[in-house]
C-alpha cells in the first residue's frame, strides 16, 4: 500500500522516502503557507509606508487581514492535500461540505495556521535548507580558504538530502494537526453509526406501515368474504353442487386468511407496540416449539428502537434454537442495568453455532450493532449455547 | 331455539361491520348499534345496556387496542355484561388480560376475526359467551398446549383433544358431539386429565373449569 501522508512515508521507509515525491510535497506544503503569510504581512507593512493617512492605512490593513483570513481556510484545505492524500470524508470530492458545516472553525484555524504558525513553517524550511545552502555556496564567499571552498560544497551536498527529514517531519505534524481539527474522525464514525440506525428505523417504520395496510385492507376484505360465503352456504340446499362449490370457495378463503395472518404477524407484532418488549417476547416464546423459561425484569418501557432490536434478536434466536440446536428447553433472561440492556438467550442444544457458517448470526450482530450494541456468543461443540446482546437502553439504572 | 340477544358491535372496517350485523340478524339477534371506534362503543354500550358487546381489538382513534380497553372498562362498569373480543391474530397477552380481569359470571370470549367465516360456529360462540361461558380461540389453546409440554406428554392423544376443547369452553355434551363419543366417555377422559395434571376436581361449572385449565396451561 502506498503511504497516504508524509509521516507514513517517513515511517515506512526512511531511506526510500528520499526517492519519493513526498519531500517535495512537504516543501510545497510549508512554503505555500509561508509565502501566503509573507504576502499578507508585506501587504500590511506596505500600507503603512504608503503615502496615505494612518487611519486609512489601519482600515486597509484590517481589510487585508480579514481578506487573508477568509482565504486562509480554503487554502488550508488545499494545502493539506499536499501532505495528506487520505480520504477526507469526501471533502475534496463532494465540494466544500465540511467547510460549510463549520465555516468559522475552518476560517479561524486557517488564519491562525497560515498567518501565525506559517512563520514557523518558513523558519523550518529556511533553517533546514539554509545550512546546506550556505555550505554549498562556500566557494563564492570571498573569505573562503581553499579547503573550505572544497569541503563546503561536499558537506552541503551531503546535508541537503538530510534537510528533507526535518521538513517532512514538521510538515507531517502540521498536516496531522490540521486534519485533526478540520476532519475529526470521531465525528465521521458517529455519523456512519447514526445513519445505520436511521436506516433500521426507516425499515421498522415501513414494516409497521405494511402491517397496518394489510391489516386494514386485505385482511378485512377476506374476513368479509369468508363471512359472505359462510352465510351463502346456509341458504343452499345441503349436498347440492352449488353448496359444494361454495364450501370449497369458503375453505380456500379461510386458508388465504390463515396465511395472511401468519404473514402479518411476522412483519411487526402489534403487542410489541402496545405492550412493550416483555409482553412481545413472552408471546413469541409461547409460540416457540422449544419450551422457553422467561426471566425478564424490565420495569416500564424501553426506547422503541431498543425494544424492536431486543424483540428481533429474541425472535431470530428462538428460530435458530428451534431449527438447529436440538435443544429441549431454553432460557431467556433480560435485565437493564446502568443504562445497558443485557439479553441472554441460552439453550441446552448441541452447540457449535458458528457465525461464519450462516448469515443469520451475522445479521443479528449487524442489527445489534446498528442499535449501538454488541453481540456475544458462546457455543462450544456439545453445547450449551449462550447468545448475549448488550444494547444501550438510555436508562441510568434498573 | 336460541334466545334473541341484544348486541352492540364495534368494528371499524365498514364491510365487516355490515357483514356482522347481517350475520347476527340472520341468527335472530337484535343489533342495537354498530359503531366504528372506541369512544363510540363506550357511549352506545352505556346508553343501550346490551346483553353482549362484540368488539374488534384495534380501532380508531389510536388504532391500537381501544376495543380491548373499552371492553374491559365496560365489563367493570356493567357486571354481567358479556364481551366477545375479535382479534386479527392471537396475542396471548391480550387474551390473558381479558381473561384475568373477568368479573363474576360475565361471559368473555376471545376469538380470531377469521372465525366469523365459520358462521354457525361463530353464532354458537356468541350464544355461549352471552350465556356466561368463557370462549377462547382454538389458536390460543393450541399455542398454550405447544408451550406446556412436559406434563402434557402424559396425556393420551384423545385426552389432549378433550383438553383443547375444554379450554375452548365447550361443555361435556359439546365435546361428546364433536368427538362422536358418549358424554360418559368424555367425563371419564376429563377426570383422567385433571388427575394427570394434578388439577383440583372442578365444579360442574364449565366456565370455572375452563379457567382452571387455562390457568394451568399458562402457568
Amino acid at each position: 500500500m502506498t503511504p497516504r501522508t508524509v509521516l507514513e512515508a517517513l515511517a515506512r521507509s526512511p531511506l526510500g522516502y528520499l526517492r519519493t515525491v513526498w519531500p517535495w510535497r512537504a516543501l510545497g506544503f510549508l512554503l505555500s503557507g509561508g509565502v501566503f503569510a509573507t504576502a499578507a504581512y508585506l501587504g500590511v507593512g506596505g500600507l503603512f509606508t504608503a503615502p496615505i493617512g494612518t487611519w486609512a492605512a489601519v482600515l486597509c490593513a484590517v481589510a487585508v487581514v480579514v481578506f487573508a483570513a477568509a482565504l486562509a481556510g480554503p487554502l488550508e484545505r488545499r494545502r493539506l492535500a499536499l501532505a495528506d492524500r487520505s480520504d477526507r470524508g469526501g471533502g475534496s470530492d463532494r465540494g466544500d461540505r465540511p467547510e460549510r458545516r463549520n465555516g468559522l472553525l475552518v476560517a479561524g484555524y486557517g488564519a491562525v495556521s497560515v498567518l501565525a504558525v506559517g512563520w514557523m513553517d518558513l523558519a523550518v524550511v529556511l533553517v533546514s535548507l539554509g545550512i546546506p545552502g550556505f555550505l554549498l555556496l562556500a566557494p563564492l564567499q570571498p573569505t573562503a580558504s581553499a579547503w573550505q571552498a572544497v569541503a563546503g560544497p561536499v558537506a552541503g551536498a551531503l546535508l541537503l538530502p538530510v534537510s528533507a527529514y526535518p521538513i517532512g517531519a514538521w510538515a507531517g505534524v502540521r498536516a496531522a494537526v490540521t486534519r485533526a481539527v478540520l476532519f475529526p474522525k470521531d465525528q465521521e464514525l458517529r455519523e456512519v453509526v447514526r445513519s445505520r440506525a436511521r436506516l433500521v428505523d426507516a425499515f421498522e417504520t415501513e414494516r409497521r406501515r405494511i402491517e397496518r395496510d394489510l391489516h386494514d385492507g386485505a385482511q378485512q376484505r377476506l374476513v368479509a368474504l369468508t363471512m359472505k360465503l359462510g352465510l351463502a352456504a346456509l341458504d343452499l340446499p345441503p349436498g347440492s353442487a352449488a353448496a359444494q362449490e361454495v364450501a370449497q370457495a369458503h375453505a380456500l378463503a379461510k386458508e388465504a386468511l390463515t396465511e395472511l395472518r401468519e404473514l402479518i404477524r411476522g412483519i411487526h407484532p402489534q403487542v410489541l407496540t402496545e405492550r412493550g418488549v416483555t409482553a412481545a417476547v413472552r408471546d413469541i416464546a409461547g409460540r416457540c416449539p422449544v419450551p422457553a423459561h422467561l426471566d425478564i425484569d424490565l420495569s416500564g418501557r424501553l426506547p422503541a428502537a431498543v425494544e424492536q432490536t431486543a424483540y428481533f434478536v429474541t425472535a431470530e434466536a428462538l428460530t435458530n434454537i428451534a431449527r438447529h440446536s436440538g435443544a429441549d428447553h431454553c432460557r431467556i433472561t433480560a435485565r437493564c442495568v446502568d443504562g445497558l440492556l443485557r439479553l441472554d438467550i441460552e439453550d441446552n442444544g448441541s452447540g457449535n453455532a458458528d457465525p461464519a457458517r450462516g448469515t443469520g448470526l451475522i445479521g443479528l450482530a449487524d442489527r445489534i450493532a446498528a442499535a449501538d450494541g454488541r453481540m456475544l456468543l458462546s457455543s462450544p461443540p456439545g453445547g450449551p449455547t449462550l447468545l448475549r446482546a448488550e444494547i444501550p437502553c438510555g436508562r441510568p439504572s434498573a | 331455539m336460541r334466545p334473541s340477544l341484544r348486541i352492540v358491535i364495534a368494528e371499524d372496517a365498514v364491510l365487516l361491520r355490515e357483514g356482522l350485523v347481517h350475520l347476527l340478524q340472520r341468527f335472530g339477534h337484535r343489533v342495537l348499534a354498530a359503531v366504528g371506534d372506541g369512544p363510540a362503543l363506550l357511549a352506545t354500550a352505556r346508553e343501550h345496556r346490551p346483553d353482549l358487546v362484540i368488539t374488534d381489538v384495534r380501532m380508531p382513534p389510536g388504532r391500537a387496542d381501544e376495543g380491548l380497553r373499552a371492553a374491559r372498562l365496560l365489563q367493570s362498569e356493567q357486571p354481567g355484561l358479556a364481551v366477545l373480543v375479535l382479534s386479527q391474530y392471537v396475542e396471548q397477552t391480550f387474551a390473558e388480560e381479558l381473561l384475568d380481569d373477568r368479573r363474576g359470571s360475565a361471559g368473555t370470549g376471545y376469538l380470531l376475526k377469521e372465525r366469523i367465516g365459520d358462521v354457525e360456529e361463530f353464532a354458537d360462540a356468541v350464544t355461549r359467551v352471552a350465556a356466561g361461558s368463557t370462549v377462547v380461540d382454538p389458536e390460543v389453546v393450541r399455542q398454550l398446549l405447544a408451550r406446556r409440554r412436559d406434563p402434557l406428554d402424559r396425556l393420551t392423544p384423545r385426552e389432549r383433544e378433550v383438553l383443547a376443547l375444554m379450554a375452548e369452553g365447550r361443555s361435556n355434551a359439546a365435546i361428546a358431539r364433536r368427538l362422536v363419543v358418549t358424554e360418559a366417555a368424555v367425563a371419564k377422559h376429563i377426570a383422567s386429565i385433571l388427575l394427570k395434571l394434578e388439577l383440583p376436581p372442578t365444579a360442574p361449572d364449565d366456565h370455572r373449569r375452563v379457567l382452571a385449565v387455562l390457568a394451568y396451561l399458562r402457568a
